[in-house]
């Protein structure tokens, strides 16, 4: 039933995928969470500058962010993500444009949560003469990011599936080896559909309950 | 209520849209469908007008007239690359002319008449780049074509497999790279690339390397076992070159590329 | 905390001389960014005025490739909300549904479409368009984005209208049910129209989501929409690629930046609105909805910091 299969390094595809969302997720949530810190500071340049960044990416199809950094930043700019052959290039560029579009959805769940976090908390920590930046780090954020651990995991989830856009530059990853396998294995297309649903399935429903359990633990009580 | 309002809306949406399938695939009412490409130039090219313009579409032009059709029954349709066999069979159009090389896998779908134009894949390369003189010195290089051409499995499987191949969806993306010397090489079939070279925005700008990789005879795309229509194109291609409207066709979409092409070729698809 | 000042001081002589100190930086460094991508760009002829100037001087750019781009973009992203509009209220409402034959399947349904990208949908509907309908072919890229955006969106959309419906104050049911409403009534003729008013703001925001989606049609499934317009462009206009994917990316923002605006005011005129409950579901509610497997259900009833900043 599965001899379709055959010749195709399935595995290897989908072990693509599960590293662009590791590298994306880890870097969308540094960039993010700088976003989010740049949207609250006190310098009135960094918070225009974050709100215009999150505005233009947000609206902006990854499709296109992606295509950009290969050939905006590659073919123009000359920029390679320390070298290498065109494959390895092209995954780190891959990256860095899921990082781009995606620490926009990490920010504006930050400042969300910044929201839920009671003004007397800031409030307490400036009278004890806290700066700004200790204020956010040591007592606003660590809260926040308690509230958000929910829409996190749908922002992380979303960036699972949106790994597949980096067939569009090449990167051989899962939805890639689809299109070449349903155009191929045309009599077998629902079974084909079938394998890569299930990955995905298996990728995101785990990622989904397990971080669901977490957000209720660490759920700030009020 | 609300519900009741919007599932009627959903209904007339989908009747809208059958219908609008419903004339889409119409009968040919003395119009006739011809598969193009629509972003080559020199063969196949949308210009900003919405008008059509290439050897490719000056060839089906004069096939269709032979066939009967006047010009302005003729529908251009887009066809891309892996649609291309999919299109014949199931008789979206009644024939393909679009860079489409006679290979022993694709006749196993479709039929061929001609072929009537010989292409060989080169190399495009930056107007002051004298280093590629054979074809070993591509495993060093950098080069770039079109997602899943046939042009990109020769260089992996047979000319140059350590090569450093960059693939895009479009040869314009190449050519983006190729001008910031981002890749060494843009490559596919030299007419092709000599119709990117002839452009206007290009001229002075890149140059055809002259290494005769592969032999591509162009063809025009059939249903399979058609044999009919194939008597009758290959007809029109054997008098669209003793008239000499075939080398008015290549001179005027080639021309200002200094492209030697070859001698019309001998038609050798008759089953 | 509405009012994000309460995170830092009010800036003292001192505080003050040290924020122009960064946003002196802060442009610096920005400047300098710039700078060397202008200067790259223009050293490798990407800024010459023959790449940008089409889009400015020649008409035809517009008129025989943008124009015609966007009004396939348009139509995808509009047959998809609409066909998938009824399909989600139906699958929303049946995971509402006392009986468990169809919570359940209605939740399964649900939560498959929303594990599996939408990329991978549009290309299973195009190939199996391709093997087993009997669509001409210049339509079927059409066919099968519409029907990948349909099928994820319309759980999507279930989630909005359960969430929608969920939203509502319980007095509501409570007061239908003791004038003798039955439950078939309940949801149509109380519960769903007041459901779909406060769930507009976040329709319109999915409407973004859809736009953007179509482009994957354009990049891999040759569906004529504005972003494919890019390949026609700069095989005319000299491998103008920059200027031509700059172009379109702005199209697009504006496009989007308008829906979203048009989204946040719907919001707010709602929530200003008198006469309803007051439960509107917020314009980005579809972020927080997405959680796959969790029954959690955004309420939007504690006011949300765009609500505070009107």
């Amino acid at each position: 039933m599965f001899d379709f299969l055959e010749g195709y390094d399935l595995l290897g595809a989908f072990w693509v995928t599960v590293q662009l969302t590791v590298y994306s997720a880890i870097g969308s949530l540094v960039w993010g969470t700088l976003l989010a810190a740049m949207r609250v500071s006190p310098v009135p340049v960094m918070r225009g500058f974050a709100a215009v960044y999150v505005n233009l990416m947000r609206n902006t199809p990854l499709t296109i962010v992606i295509l950009f950094t290969s050939l905006g930043l590659n073919q123009t700019l000359g920029v390679t993500l320390a070298g290498g052959d065109q494959d390895s290039v092209l995954f780190r560029l891959a990256v860095l444009g899921l990082i781009a579009y995606t620490a926009t959805f990490v920010c504006e769940s930050l400042r969300a949560g910044i929201n839920t976090v009671p003004m007397g908390q800031a409030e307490a920590a400036r009278a004890l003469g806290l700066s700004f930046p200790q204020v956010l780090a040591l007592v606003v954020l660590p809260q926040a990011f308690r509230a958000v651990v929910a829409p996190l995991t749908n922002v992380l989830i979303a960036l699972t599936k949106n790994t597949t856009v980096a067939a569009t530059i090449g990167v051989a990853e899962a939805a890639l080896l689809m299109k070449e396998m349903i155009e191929v294995e045309s009599d077998a297309i629902f079974l084909v559909f079938s394998v890569f649903a299930f990955g995905f399935v298996v990728l995101t429903l785990p990622m989904g309950l397990l971080l669901g359990w977490v957000a209720k633990r660490v759920a700030v009580k009020r | 209520m609300k519900f009741r309002k919007s599932a009627a809306l959903a209904a007339t949406v989908l009747t809208l849209s059958l219908t609008a399938t419903a004339c889409g695939s119409g009968d040919d009412d003395g119009k006739i469908k011809i598969g193009i490409k629509y972003d080559q130039p020199g063969l196949g090219l949308k210009t900003p007008d919405g008008e059509f313009k290439g050897f490719d579409v000056d060839v089906a032009t004069y096939v269709a007239k032979e066939l009967g059709y006047k010009e302005s029954d003729i529908e251009w349709v887009k066809a891309p690359t892996p649609e291309r066999e999919n299109m014949l069979s199931r008789g979206d159009v009644k024939f393909i002319a679009a860079s489409y090389s006679i290979t022993p896998e694709r006749k196993e779908k479709v039929s061929f008449a001609g072929p009537y134009f010989l292409a060989h894949q080169d190399l495009l390369v930056r107007k002051d780049d004298n280093s590629f003189k054979d074809v070993k010195v591509l495993n060093d290089k950098k080069l770039c074509s079109v997602t899943g051409s046939t042009s990109a499995q020769n260089v992996q499987k047979k000319f140059a497999p350590k090569a450093d191949l960059q693939q895009y969806p479009g040869y314009s993306q190449c050519l983006t790279g190729l001008e910031n010397e981002a890749v060494d090489a843009l490559t596919t079939d030299d007419s092709i690339l000599a119709g990117y070279a002839a452009q206007k925005d290009h001229q002075g700008k890149f140059k055809l390397a002259g290494l005769n990789l592969s032999n591509e005879n162009y063809g025009i795309g059939i249903k399979k076992g058609d044999k009919k229509l194939q008597a009758d194109i290959n007809k029109a291609l054997e008098k669209m070159v003793k008239d000499g409207a075939w080398e008015k066709a290549v001179k005027d979409n080639f021309g200002p590329a200094d492209y030697k092409y070859e001698p019309a070729p001998k038609i050798t698809e008759n089953s | 905390m509405s009012n994000l000042s309460v995170l830092y001081d009010t800036p003292g002589p001192r505080a003050r001389r040290r924020n122009h100190l960064y946003t002196v930086l802060f442009l610096v460094a920005f400047a300098a960014l710039m700078w060397w991508v202008l200067d790259v760009m223009a050293s490798k002829h990407q800024l010459d005025a023959d790449k940008w100037s089409p889009f400015v001087e020649d008409s035809r750019v517009w008129t025989t490739y943008l124009l015609p781009g966007l009004a396939e973009t348009l139509k995808a992203a509009v047959l998809a909300i609409l066909i998938a509009l009824p399909l989600g209220a139906a699958l929303g409402i049946g995971r509402l549904s006392d009986h468990r034959w169809v919570r359940v399947p209605a939740g399964v349904v649900v939560e498959f479409f929303r594990a599996i990208p939408v990329l991978m949908l549009m290309l299973f509907a195009n190939q199996a368009y391709a093997e087993f309908g009997n669509l001409a072919f210049d339509i079927r890229p059409l066919y099968a984005v519409v029907t990948g955006l349909v099928l994820y969106n319309s759980s999507v959309i279930a989630e909005i209208v359960r969430a929608g419906i969920l939203a509502l104050p319980h007095g509501q049911t409570d007061a239908a049910k003791a004038i003798g409403m039955r439950k078939g009534q309940i949801m149509t003729v109380v519960l769903l129209p007041q459901a779909v008013t406060a769930m507009l703001p976040a329709l319109v925001s999915q409407l973004v989501v859809i736009v953007k989606d179509t482009a994957l049609g354009g990049a891999l499934l040759g569906f004529p929409d504005l972003f494919s317009q890019v390949q026609e462009i700069t095989a005319n206009y000299g491998a103008n690629n920059i200027a031509a994917i700059t172009v379109v990316a702005l199209i697009y923002i504006g496009l989007n930046y308008l829906l979203t605006s048009f989204a946040g005011w719907l919001e707010r005129r709602l929530r200003r609105a008198k006469k309803s409950t007051g439960a509107v579901l917020a314009a980005d509610a579809t972020d927080q909805l997405e959680t796959l497997g969790t029954e959690s259900v955004v309420m939007t009833e504690r006011p949300t910091d765009r609500d505070r900043e009107a």
